[in-house]
């Protein structure tokens, strides 16, 4: 019934609208075309400068009161050691874009209402400038090219691979629909090989048992973490469709490509209590977490970094979300001590255990593989 | 402009075509035109340029209200996830699920086949056929001075292949599994195996079918307008006499000519890794448990395939709405427009560049970093032919007698647009800012605004500006100011505020908006906002039709062939040009089309000689 009605609403707002459009046709051949092009003009160019004047003040406000959500600024600067590149970058090319965004649109609408037709206005024949021309062709060459310098130069910063001599971690993010498996490579600093042809529902990640590197590797479960100020490789790759390793505060972003590993390598500079504390002092963050509990916790208090995916991937792309967690230093040892090899939890003497009946050539965590393995991946198939 | 003003010019026409016009014996066998002899000949297969030109342009407003009723339906999701949209379920079926509490939900899956297609047919259906096509087929006999396109037979040809795509994409709108559903650009593996999506399974091979024939089709039209320009132009029209708009099309003809082979080969390959075994973009992949054996392709080497059509396609999208504006703005400002020569230049430039940006597209695809370098040199380099054309066209403004209607409304909307969204092309372009904003709301309200609402602008202004030429009377004036003030400020109103959304990292492409996210779940009521602004543009878009519709019957007739005072050859044709367009010889040409408010002369057309020791100005 409502539809009907607002089906009919908008119907009759139509025939208004034809109708009063038609009454202003006979009305402005009655008063005739000079006329009528008098009143067009005049009414139009005070509108284009009422437009001008709201849009641009649309922008400097809009602008003002999302300023936390642009890069660099309030609460969301980046986390990262390269993000700061990327933060410095966005505002040198807001600070240039910004200038000539509000000067041509203030010579496009003001020149359109200085120059309204009138009747008595003659154009000037102006054909071309070319000392105008040269001007404007330079000044944004010049612009660019610092722009292109400065991008490049944070580019290579952001790109560039762990040297071999560095001290870094590396984990290793495969994608799947529609979830992340993450593996550290356990005591041996080291992740093991794999091959997709071994993958099987317990071997979700198709790790090759025979390498020795890979019995020590663990597979964790919901949340991840990291040390603080620790250079961190991700390995990147895909099992089915292309995923991307998106990590928004961290200004982390790349695809993850099945048969063709990507990387990408970063350094957390906060914590997650330290970023918390950051929010704490912005109001909106004192907003309660859960709208329905206003008495519950307070946005800031229970932020967590997040991981998501940002290529499409099927239709659960937008429910690919794990929880990072960074902490000092001493804390990641205490967590990653408590981790489990996923070999000798949970393939360990099994039918599928390339090594079964074999004593391996190791110190096996043998009091370890007696405790209830936490991590388990869980595997959804939608 | 006076009347007596009018006529004079009109004998002056008469008596210098009569004199010096180009004679190709036209008139002799005139007598009866075998080719459109009754109703289907003359308006269904016609082979007349002109009419194959609104065939176009009221296919491709079809495909923009339907893409428009899409994106409707997936702002609602996002807008309103809550909303109920049970009463959707008569027309799109088992997509609508509706729970025990009567609540209808969008299904996820058919959440992303709207956004495929809506993409898809925007781009391609509307926004190439619908404003190439029905402007470069008008346009260019008209302009240059022919009787019909070098080969009326494939442009007819044209649209039927347009056609038949058209009525591919649209039956897979019907399938049990949906339409093909993982995005625009069809990234394989997902668009190429069934098993990740059910509409990579038959949806996706109409909409791979569809392309084939839309690719057929543009390659159709853009070698007869490449033809055309350069072999039927009129005595006199040298190619720097040549209106921008016909530089434009010209370009634009030939970029599509040597992109879209190379898109047509891309789908094949992505075909045959479907069907057919061969793994060109498939590599160790493990889809539902299922291990294939599938080994050496990769997924990249279609990204480069795609975007090598993809970037220079949004050249084809913009360049000829740049010349409608280019052409718009200089007839209604009275004042040639600033620096022909430098727009050509820089027309040339930008389709020159446009083959080698690419795979500023792929920063994050896993391409080397080293590569991207280039790409991020040759993309900013684009801005710089772009400001210049910016400058000219604020340069055409000043200090002109400038015309508001509702043509040249939407050309400055046009420039406006073009402003803001090609400053954050800036951004993007760079791939170290692109780090944090690709594949975010920031590139959706990017290229919206760019080449999505900016070339929309372009395809107004032209068909508010040609509309009596195309129909021999006018559209309405105050729906057309009702229309343009609505859209300028409600395109602002959706697209602005997904800039916020974008830098705060919001990605696109997700079904619940980033709900699941804290940090990106807190832009509800900006979101709610987006979908209001985008309903109320979508009326005033119907509005548009409705005037469209109701003008080409019942609209202000034609009182004089040249309505603007243009200077270009179209207006020198009869109200309602037949078949053939001129009915004796064709008008020489004698200057270029700029020549307004020249010597205290409002406009001299481009058949008046020029007068002795009168400089040309193209040259």
């Amino acid at each position: 019934m409502t539809a009907l009605f607002i089906i009919l609403c908008i119907i009759l707002v139509g025939i208004v609208l034809v109708q009063i459009a038609r009454v202003v046709e006979l009305i402005a051949q009655v008063k005739g075309e000079r006329e009528v092009m008098r009143e067009s003009s005049w009414w139009n160019a005070q509108l284009s400068l009422l437009f001008l004047v709201v849009f641009l003040g649309a922008v400097f406000v809009s602008s003002y009161y999302y300023k936390n959500e642009l890069l660099g600024y309030g609460p969301h600067a980046a986390a990262s050691a390269h993000g700061g590149a990327i933060d410095s970058m966005f505002n040198v090319t807001l600070f240039f874009t910004g200038i000539v965004f509000v000067i041509t649109h203030i010579a496009l609408f003001w020149f359109a209402y200085k120059y309204r037709w009138r009747e008595d206005r003659k154009a000037s024949f102006i054909a071309h400038d070319n000392r105008l021309e040269v001007i404007w062709t330079a000044v944004p060459a010049v612009v660019m090219t610092l722009l292109v310098v400065r991008g490049l130069d944070a580019w290579d910063t952001i790109m560039s691979d762990v040297k071999p001599d560095e001290d870094y971690i590396e984990i290793e993010a495969i994608g799947q629909q529609f979830n992340w498996i993450i593996r550290y490579p356990g005591p041996d600093g080291k992740l093991g090989a794999r091959d997709y042809r071994l993958t099987t529902a317990t071997n979700q990640v198709g790790q090759d048992f025979r390498d020795r590197k890979n019995w020590d590797d663990i597979i964790v479960g919901q949340e991840l973490y990291l040390p603080v100020n620790k250079k961190v490789r991700v390995r990147i790759i895909a099992k089915d469709v292309l995923h991307n390793f998106y990590l928004p505060q961290f200004r982390v972003k790349m695809d993850a490509v099945p048969g063709m590993p990507t990387y990408f390598v970063f350094t957390p500079i906060k914590t997650t209590s330290e970023y918390r504390n950051e929010l704490r002092k912005y109001p909106e963050y004192h907003k309660p977490y859960d709208p329905a509990d206003p008495q519950g916790p307070k946005r800031w208090e229970k932020f967590e970094y997040e991981l998501a995916c940002a290529e499409l991937c099927g239709k659960g792309h937008y429910s690919m979300k794990r929880i990072l967690r960074v902490v000092s230093q001493e804390e990641f040892d205490a967590w990653y001590k408590q981790q489990e090899s996923y070999y000798m939890t949970q393939i360990r003497g099994k039918d599928e255990d390339p090594n079964k009946g074999k004593i391996l050539d190791i110190d096996p965590p043998a009091e370890k593989s007696q405790e209830t393995a936490p991590a388990k991946t869980e595997t959804t198939s939608l | 402009m006076t009347k007596v003003d009018v006529e004079s010019l009109d004998t002056l026409e008469e008596k210098l075509t009569k004199e010096m016009g180009y004679d190709d014996h036209f008139h002799e066998h005139h007598h009866g035109d075998k080719y459109q002899s009754n109703f289907l000949t003359t308006y269904i297969f016609s082979t007349d340029h002109k009419i194959i030109g609104r065939q176009f342009l009221i296919t491709g407003i079809f495909w923009a209200m339907m893409g428009a009723m899409m994106s409707l339906v997936f702002r609602m999701q996002l807008g309103f996830p809550e909303a109920d949209l049970a009463w959707l379920k008569p027309i799109l079926g088992k997509w609508i699920q509706v729970n025990d509490a009567g609540i209808g939900k969008l299904d996820p899956e058919f959440y992303y086949a709207l956004v495929t297609i809506h993409g898809t047919v925007l781009v391609f259906f509307v926004l190439t056929a619908g404003l190439s096509g029905t402007f470069s087929n008008l346009l260019i006999p008209l302009q240059v001075g022919a009787r019909d396109m070098a080969s009326p037979l494939l442009n007819a040809f044209s649209y039927w292949f347009f056609f038949l795509a058209s009525v591919v994409m649209f039956l897979s709108l019907f399938l049990s599994t949906g339409p093909f559903s993982g995005g625009w650009t069809a990234y394989p593996p997902l668009s190429a195996l069934p098993q990740a999506s059910e509409g990579s399974g038959a949806g996706m091979t109409m909409w791979i079918v569809s392309m084939a024939l839309f690719i057929v089709s543009a390659l159709l039209g853009g070698i007869n307008y490449v033809t055309t320009v350069l072999n039927l132009r009129t005595k006199g029209m040298n190619l720097w006499r040549m209106p921008l708009t016909i530089w434009a099309f010209f370009i634009t003809a030939i970029i599509g000519v040597l992109s879209f082979p190379v898109l047509l080969s891309g789908v094949l390959l992505l075909m045959f890794d479907r069907s057919m075994g061969t793994s060109f973009y498939l590599s160790e992949i493990v889809v539902g448990g299922q291990i294939l054996d599938r080994i050496g392709g990769s997924p990249v080497l279609y990204q480069h395939l795609f975007w090598f059509l993809g970037h220079p396609e949004v050249y084809i999208i913009i360049l000829p709405a740049m010349g409608i504006v280019s052409e718009v703005l200089s007839v209604h400002a009275r004042k040639p427009i600033f620096g022909y020569r430098a727009m050509v230049l820089s027309i040339l430039a930008i389709a020159f560049l446009s083959f080698i940006v690419w795979a500023h597209h792929m920063f994050m695809a896993g391409v080397n970093p080293f590569i991207s370098k280039f790409f991020v040199v040759f993309t900013l380099i684009i801005a710089v032919p772009s400001a210049v054309k910016v400058f000219n066209w604020i340069s055409t403004v000043y200090g002109s007698n400038f015309r508001f209607n509702s043509a040249s409304l939407f050309a400055l909307g046009f420039v406006s647009l073009f402003i803001s969204g090609g400053l954050t092309g800036i951004f993007l372009g760079n791939s170290a800012i692109d780090v944090q904003l690709h594949d975010t709301y920031f590139v959706v309200a990017h290229f919206h605004i760019v080449m999505g609402v900016a070339a929309f602008f372009g395809m107004f202004a032209g068909i508010y500006h040609w509309f009596p030429k195309m129909f021999g009377r006018f559209m309405n004036e105050t729906l057309g100011k009702i229309h343009f003030w609505g859209t300028m400020i409600g395109a602002y109103a959706v697209f602005w505020p997904m800039h916020y959304t974008g830098m705060a990292g919001v990605p696109r492409r997700y079904y619940d908006g980033g709900a699941s996210f804290d940090a990106f779940r807190h832009f509800t009521e900006l979101n709610q906002f987006i979908t209001v602004a985008a309903i109320i543009v979508f009326f005033l878009q119907v509005v548009f039709a409705v005037n469209f519709f109701y003008s080409i019957f019942n609209g202000r007739k034609l009182t004089n062939k040249n309505p603007w005072g243009a200077n270009t050859l179209e207006w020198t044709t009869p109200i309602n040009p037949g078949h053939g367009n001129w009915p004796d010889k064709i008008p020489a040409v004698q200057r270029w089309a700029y020549d307004y408010g020249k010597g205290g002369q409002e406009y001299v057309p481009q058949y008046v000689p020029l007068r002795e020791g009168e400089h040309d100005h193209g040259h």
